[in-house]
């Protein structure tokens, strides 16, 4: 099977972090074209694109650019979410490092569209050692004038600037990376008010995923039907994937939306290593439903994944053996969320920790069907009543798994030994901002 | 106007209100343990939650806004049971022990607990956090493991008092509200102020409880002379269950003497003293060229504040003691002295709204008897603890009057309950001793009400004197900062730190702001009813000037009555 580069076209070229190089490879055409747009035009287009938020919601694009364009105010503010922190996933870093560029156009694109003026990109702490990196892209950018004033001598002026916080994985929630960027405890916002209209540091804000944005300045120099033509129906355009666990390849991959789930874990990724079964997949990072073997033909594009009770997330494929155990699986995955909870509402800071103390005892053989029922009635509390999507996800990968896996939750109750799980312990110690 | 339906019944609402406003015009109460009236919107604990028809999850009801054609649902098996579980949540970390609580029968999560009939065993293992209560402070015990996490105290420090000691700390299940660097209370900034006490839903912060030393000294045989502050009379029926602004000054002496106080005193007395000494203060200051604008010192939140973040401008401070302070001298000198009593026998005990005032009797600096003035502050809330444990039904009880010599203080005194009182007493005294006229109109309204800053101008013979008045202490932050800056040309400022005055104080029943109006109404009222309403014109006044004192700012005076300031700042250092 053959991946289809878009995203990644300049994945191999040399020096992309020079401006000049990037316009050689026809990079800031997009910008150059939106810049002849008056804003209304520019969220047409991105309304035809069809282009939905690759950072894990799917929403579409031109609808949040044109909350903020709606929105009164003389001061609004683009903002990238550089905070890539779903475990595992790696996309956002390839396009930082590879074609920084096309981020920084798109970032202008949607300026242009609602009348920003600045830009941030919240980096992820993790990634700090691209500081370097997006300063000399940016500089070099200034210095061919496709940021700064007056870009390519219109009246539109559009500048980034590159923010980071402590490594918090709420922060990559997009009201939690503004308290962020302002200095604060990086805690989410209850909504509304909306980011739309009150946003980074109060003002109308767009904010959108690194590959989101790598994808408009192509729809704006290769045009609506080209990008229509790639992908499905209601996702257009390519999505990148990381995939990650027990298959031979493992890496980033970018396809068409759409593309089976199936064929990227034995096609494209030669199957599963080791000669062991595959025993279960989950996408869309540690949030992502954990589904069977018998699921995973599937078209991966935003509807369809939704469509089956998981998401399409950030594109991550976990693919897990059969040396593992699927509870084992799932209380990775919680020790993650209490660890990365923020501790603002009560379902996610007392949930999530309720759930792995559950699930840690149902692991260890000392759980009782009503234990299965607590945690099912636990997870759907989490998902309706937390305050963001953190608190909302820690449940997905707890419910899919249990209506996925029933019979081994099943087969862990009052026994008191699960060869796969890992060695017993008592429920982990939770240290301090670790 | 916007059409709305709210658990099936049609209703026109204001556009912008929240779901949780429309429910209460249907006559519903959707529980909340984080909202706060008068506080912003929090939205974390999330037992609001509402269905909301074309929204897929549960939405919080305090931060939800209505919109034209909106149908909720307040109350469906759904919501109920995603609230029952959210209580379960907390309850898993959270101290079991209701029978024992300071909060017992007024905490919040209590009381939504028993209307969501919170009665199956929890689910969820139990575990609490396993800290230390903090008892270090004098005014303000903070147990850590029963905190909700709701936020309110931090903005109240944060935000309205501009103290700055309650923020999160840590992450997820291990978050809790701490003081800094892990530091106690009594080695913060905290002024003792008491205002995260009146917002705290549950028993996480309370005030610190000196009942048991009451007692104490009774066993061992003291003479227990109390004094009762002007706003602790209209609160304290409120305390006992009555309605906000019930004045029940005689019943409380009745219910003292029961109790087993020996001699019940008006502080009102000892607010007429302070403005005697203090007013004679300010026309020094003024004839003579002293440090103006001079700011008062009878809340000694303000001052612990002032002593902290603006330690070099501590001359501002009137020198004067506060009321209590006074009074606490005056009763260990003079009516000792008066009554035959050796002051070594005199437990000297004080009924306040305030929680700082805790703080403020222990000061070093007040000694001046040779004792400790004030023993012990009892708050209004403690005060009618006792009076619920003797079991004295307070509504039924008959009057008693205030013991003399004490007993008489001036409409004046009164006033010092609310914000801008001080200054009315001040300015009623002020203006008759420089002029030598009689006031006519001595109902000062522009330093009445709750606007943040309060400013006057009064013609005094050609001097015009102007005034301002503050009432918590973020206010008090900006007008020191004016006043740094050299643009607060005033001559005298009255700061509280308390919204609203004492009668918001801290030692009080717990307020919002629509209680603190109807308490005020009350304290004004008094002032009108009373015969004396100007400090100057107190019989115990005179008398104590021609028996013992001589003169406002005698010698005397400066040694009982006055005092000094220290600085602070170290305490903000890591």
């Amino acid at each position: 099977m053959e991946e289809v580069h878009i995203l990644l076209r300049n994945k191999n070229v040399e020096h992309m972090i020079d401006a000049s190089v990037s316009m050689k490879m026809g990079g800031y055409d997009g910008l150059r074209n939106a810049l002849s747009m008056d804003g209304a035009k520019v969220i047409e287009t991105l309304k035809e694109s069809g282009l939905r938020g690759r950072g894990g919601a799917g929403f579409p694009t031109w609808l949040k650019t044109k909350f903020a364009y709606d929105a009164p105010g003389d001061s609004k503010v683009v903002v990238c979410n550089a905070d890539e922190g779903e475990p595992g996933t790696n996309k956002d870093r390839v396009l930082l490092s590879s074609d920084p560029h096309s981020i920084f156009e798109g970032m202008a694109i949607v300026g242009k569209a609602i009348g920003a003026d600045r830009g941030y990109i919240y980096l992820r702490a993790e990634y700090s050692y691209l500081f370097p990196l997006l300063a000399t892209a940016l500089k070099s950018a200034r210095n061919l004038n496709v940021l700064g004033n007056n870009i390519l001598g219109s009246d539109f002026s559009f500048d980034i600037e590159v923010r980071s916080g402590a490594g918090a994985y709420v922060c990559g929630e997009e009201t939690a990376l503004f308290e962020s960027i302002e200095g604060k405890r990086g805690e989410p916002r209850t909504r509304p008010p909306f980011p739309g209209t009150y946003g980074l540091f109060g003002l109308p804000t767009v904010l959108n995923n690194v590959e989101t944005l790598a994808n408009i300045g192509p729809i704006f120099s290769n045009g609506i039907e080209w990008f229509r033509s790639i992908g499905s129906e209601n996702s257009p355009g390519t999505k990148l994937f990381t995939v990650i666990g027990n298959v031979e390849k493992r890496g980033v991959f970018e396809f068409p939306m759409g593309v089976n789930l199936k064929d990227i874990i034995y096609e494209v990724c030669g199957g599963i290593a080791g000669g062991k079964e595959l025993l279960a997949v989950q996408t869309g990072g540690s949030s992502g439903a954990i589904i069977n073997p018998g699921q995973i033909d599937i078209p991966l594009d935003i509807d369809h994944v939704a469509s089956s009770g998981g998401r399409l997330g950030c594109g991550t494929i976990f693919v897990i053996d059969d040396s593992n155990c699927v509870l084992d699986i799932v209380k990775n995955t919680l020790e993650f969320f209490t660890n990365e909870s923020c501790g603002k509402c009560i379902p996610c800071r007392e949930g999530g920790v309720q759930l792995l103390k559950l699930i840690t005892k149902i692991s260890q053989g000392k759980g009782y069907v009503r234990d299965i029922d607590t945690m099912i009635d636990l997870s759907i509390t989490m998902r309706e009543t937390a305050l963001c999507g953190l608190g909302h996800s820690t449940a997905i990968p707890v419910m899919t798994s249990i209506s996925n896996f029933r019979e081994i939750y099943d087969k862990h109750l009052d026994k008191d030994y699960c060869p796969k799980c890992s060695p017993k312990e008592e429920t982990p110690e939770r240290g301090l901002n670790d | 106007m916007i059409n709305i339906n709210i658990d099936g019944i049609d209703k026109q609402v204001e556009n912008g209100i929240t779901i949780l406003e429309a429910a209460k015009l249907i006559h519903v109460n959707i529980p909340t343990l984080c909202h706060h009236e008068d506080l912003t919107i929090k939205s974390v604990c999330r037992i609001c939650v509402v269905e909301v028809n074309g929204q897929n999850l549960l939405q919080p009801a305090c931060s939800f806004p209505v919109a034209e054609g909106m149908i909720i649902k307040t109350s469906t098996p759904r919501i109920i049971k995603a609230r029952k579980n959210i209580m379960e949540l907390i309850f898993s970390h959270h101290p079991q022990d209701c029978l024992n609580c300071n909060k017992n029968r007024t905490c919040e999560l209590q009381s939504i607990a028993e209307e969501l009939n919170m009665s199956n065993p929890i689910r969820y293992e139990v575990e609490t956090r396993g800290k230390e209560i903090d008892t270090s402070s004098p005014s303000i015990t903070f147990d850590a493991n029963k905190c909700i996490l709701c936020g309110r105290c931090i903005e109240v420090c944060n935000t309205i008092q501009t103290v700055g000691v309650l923020a999160k700390e840590n992450r997820g299940y291990n978050t809790v509200v701490a003081p800094p660097y892990g530091k106690s209370l009594i080695d913060t900034a905290c002024v003792n102020c008491g205002q995260c006490v009146q917002v705290c839903p549950v028993g996480a912060l309370t005030i610190h409880d000196d009942i048991n030393l009451v007692y104490k000294n009774k066993l061992k045989g003291k003479i227990l002379v109390a004094q009762i502050a002007p706003s602790s009379r209209t609160t304290i029926a409120e305390a006992l269950g009555a309605e906000p602004g019930t004045v029940s000054t005689a019943r409380i002496v009745t219910a003292m003497k029961m109790i087993g106080f020996d001699y019940v005193f008006d502080t009102d007395f000892s607010a007429d003293l302070t403005i005697m000494e203090e007013g004679n203060e300010l026309l020094k200051r003024i004839t003579t060229g002293g440090v103006l604008p001079m700011m008062t010192s009878c809340c000694p939140g303000w001052v612990k504040f002032c002593e902290t973040f603006y330690p070099k401008y501590t001359d501002h401070l009137s020198t004067a003691k506060s009321p209590q302070q006074m009074f606490g001298s005056v009763i260990k000198t003079y009516f000792a002295d008066k009554a035959g009593i050796d002051p070594e026998n005199i437990f000297s005990c004080s009924v306040m709204p305030c929680t700082a005032k805790k703080f403020e009797c222990n000061r070093p600096e007040m000694k001046a008897s040779g004792y400790q003035d004030v023993d012990v502050v009892l708050t209004v809330h403690e005060l009618s603890r006792m009076i619920k444990a003797a079991g004295i039904d307070f509504a039924q009880l008959e009057d008693t009057p205030f013991d003399d010599p004490f007993g008489l203080g001036s409409g004046a005194g009164e006033l010092f309950a609310a914000t801008g009182g001080v200054m009315e007493a001040a300015l009623r005294t002020v203006y008759e001793v420089l002029t030598g006229k009689t006031l006519e109109n001595i109902e000062f309204n522009a330093v009445r009400g709750f606007d943040g800053l309060k400013e006057a101008q009064i013609d005094m013979n050609g001097t015009i004197v102007k005034v301002a008045v503050v009432h918590s202490l973020g206010e008090a932050r900006k007008i020191m900062d004016r006043v740094i800056s050299g643009q607060a040309d005033y001559h005298f400022i009255e700061v509280m730190a308390c919204p609203g005055g004492c009668i918001g104080g801290g030692g009080n029943p717990i307020r919002n702001w629509k209680k603190v109006e109807k308490r005020t109404v009350q304290v004004y009222e008094q002032d009108k009813n009373l015969s004396i309403r100007k400090s100057h014109d107190s019989p115990a006044i005179k008398m104590i000037y021609d028996e013992f004192l001589s003169e406002p700012l005698s010698e005397k005076s400066h040694a009982l009555l006055h005092t000094k300031y220290v600085n602070r700042q170290d305490i903000l250092r890591i």
